[in-house]
């Protein structure tokens, strides 16, 4: 295999890591974020100095990150995500900016806006298939189970549910954690990847890239959310060579598809279950 | 003695319309009692006081001793409370089957992490869930609708679907709100033995709120009857049947020339 595809491979994994967390949060539990690039970033940068400056290893290290993104996600959903509402995708744009800013200006720990070099490439395509693959079994186990129903339940209808006896804001939290571990997770190994990490890779544009796949893949499908980043990273890679309108295909894949199919390429249907329907016997 | 469920001098305004006024009533255990009074009488008001969904502005609500008041919608749920919806309150996308899975797991546990490994008790509890909803989706009727998009059903079907996701949660007390509303004569009358039947055979305490007399009149030994925001009569079918008051807000005033 060549570096290229190999490195197509380990992008994809990273990606498809975001956009299941995102998937969780968006397309299970109902809540928008436009700030899912600052967990990335904090996974990506926690990760990064404990390697360099602690010799801390790799792996303890990406974990590191994601409990560093479960944090401050605890920290910004308790307050917010009591409220119903958008409340939170208004807190999150402030949050990404806020990660972002800090990244830049705490020299001292970030080495600020010119970035952080020379991080150890320990994503290797197996690191970052394993990982992704050992992420991706417990994220379709979790909506295939009582936590995934309450996800459900609380996005369909916060009332029902709660006289259903589900504590809402506990399990919004909760999904925001899940997802901020993903997402965290998928930054340190987005660092591994690259080598380097800069403020400017976690903005606004890629947070709201991050919650686009999710819509585009289709709300409420998890598979959707892999298929979305497929595509979309694919369409990315596929038209490099002619660099200077690759962004203009991504967008017009983004508007054709938003316009054809406004529930996403799966809609809130998993792949697995089409697959399964005809010979799903009677219950 | 305190009684099973005792509503106590309650009293809701929103803005400058008091929608319950000092309404009292109480319910003793295994009773099935029949919430009746024209369209805008507080009944449903009433429900969201006694859910949580609002809290009252004075006044106190005992379940068992418990006043249910300071607690939130879901410890509502938690001390053995169940209701359906006047207005529909299904997961409509989901399908019949997750609508009472989604209750039925109130009482059937297993931890986080075997959620997301599969391992454990995970199988043995989602196979528990799973029957448990069965059997009520065939109590109620639906088991053949179990794969369909609970938003798909007919209107009656899904006021059926409302009441075995209620049950699923093992409720002392159960609160139908409208059960009736926007089903034909025929479908009202299996209605009513469906009611009856789960009312006797889940050991219920229940809570029926109607507009329309003839159906309360038929289930209900007791009945309680409001307008206006405040009861006006409480009794026996006979004597509310009777009573000037009912046929007063049912019927209105007679005019004196």
């Amino acid at each position: 295999m060549s570096g290229y595809t190999e490195g197509i491979i380990i992008l994809l994994c990273i990606n498809a890591i975001a956009a299941m967390g995102v998937s969780l949060l968006t397309g299970f539990t109902g809540i928008f974020s436009l700030g899912h690039a600052a967990y990335m970033a904090l996974g990506a940068y926690t990760t990064a100095i404990l390697t360099i400056q602690h010799g801390v290893h790799w792996f303890p290290a990406i974990l590191c990150g994601g409990i560093v993104a479960v944090v401050v996600a605890y920290l910004i959903g308790v307050p917010t995500l009591r409220l119903l509402g958008d409340y939170y995708a208004i807190a999150s744009i402030g949050l990404g900016e806020a990660i972002r800013l800090i990244l830049e200006n705490w020299q001292s720990v970030t080495r600020g806006a010119r970035g952080y070099p020379g991080i150890d490439p320990y994503t290797t395509l197996p690191v970052a298939a394993g990982i992704f693959i050992v992420l991706a079994i417990g994220m379709f186990n979790l909506i295939n189970s009582r936590f995934g129903r309450a996800c459900k339940a609380c996005r369909d209808d916060y009332i029902a549910s709660s006289l259903l006896g589900f504590n809402t804001a506990r399990i919004r939290v909760v999904s925001l954690m899940i997802s901020a571990f993903y997402c965290g997770v998928a930054g340190a190994l987005l660092g591994g990847f690259l080598s380097f990490i800069q403020p400017v890779m976690f903005d606004m544009l890629k947070s709201t890239e991050l919650t686009a796949v999710v819509v585009f893949g289709g709300l409420g499908s998890m598979s959707g959310a892999l298929l979305g980043t497929a595509v979309i990273t694919l369409v990315t890679e596929l038209f490099r060579p002619i660099s200077q309108y690759r962004m203009l295909i991504y967008g017009a894949v983004l508007v054709i598809v938003m316009v054809i199919r406004p529930e996403g390429i799966m809609g809130n249907r998993e792949l697995l279950s089409w697959i399964k329907a005809p010979f799903r016997r009677k219950a | 003695m305190t009684a099973f469920f005792e509503l106590s001098n309650v009293t809701k305004n929103f803005g400058g319309v008091q929608a319950v006024s000092s309404m009292s009533f109480s319910i003793a255990k295994g009773e099935l009692t029949g919430l009746m009074g024209p369209n805008g009488a507080g009944k449903t008001t009433i429900f969201n006081l006694i859910s949580g969904v609002y809290d009252p502005d004075e006044g106190s609500i005992l379940f068992k001793g418990e006043d249910l008041v300071p607690l939130k919608t879901y410890q509502v749920t938690s001390r053995g409370i169940a209701r359906t919806f006047q207005n529909l309150r299904l997961f409509q996308r989901s399908t019949v089957l997750e609508n009472v899975m989604t209750s039925a797991q109130y009482h059937i546990h297993y931890t986080f992490a075997e959620g997301m490994t599969h391992l454990g008790r995970w199988r043995r509890k989602e196979k528990e869930i799973h029957e448990k909803s069965m059997d009520l989706l065939s109590r109620v009727g639906l088991a053949d609708r179990a794969e369909q998009a609970a938003g798909t059903l007919p209107y009656g079907h899904q006021r059926r679907l409302e009441i075995a996701r209620a049950l699923a949660l093992d409720p002392e007390l159960l609160l139908l709100d409208e059960p009736a509303a926007g089903m034909n004569a025929e479908e009202v009358g299996s209605l009513n033995v469906l009611i009856r039947d789960i009312h006797r055979d889940f050991n219920l305490t229940t809570l029926v709120i109607e507009h329309h007399m003839d159906l309360v009149m038929e289930i209900c030994p007791h009945i309680i009857c409001m307008n206006f925001g405040a009861k006006i009569a409480e009794g026996t079918p006979d004597e509310i049947q009777n009573h000037p008051e009912v046929l007063r807000a049912y019927l209105g005033e007679e005019e004196v020339e």
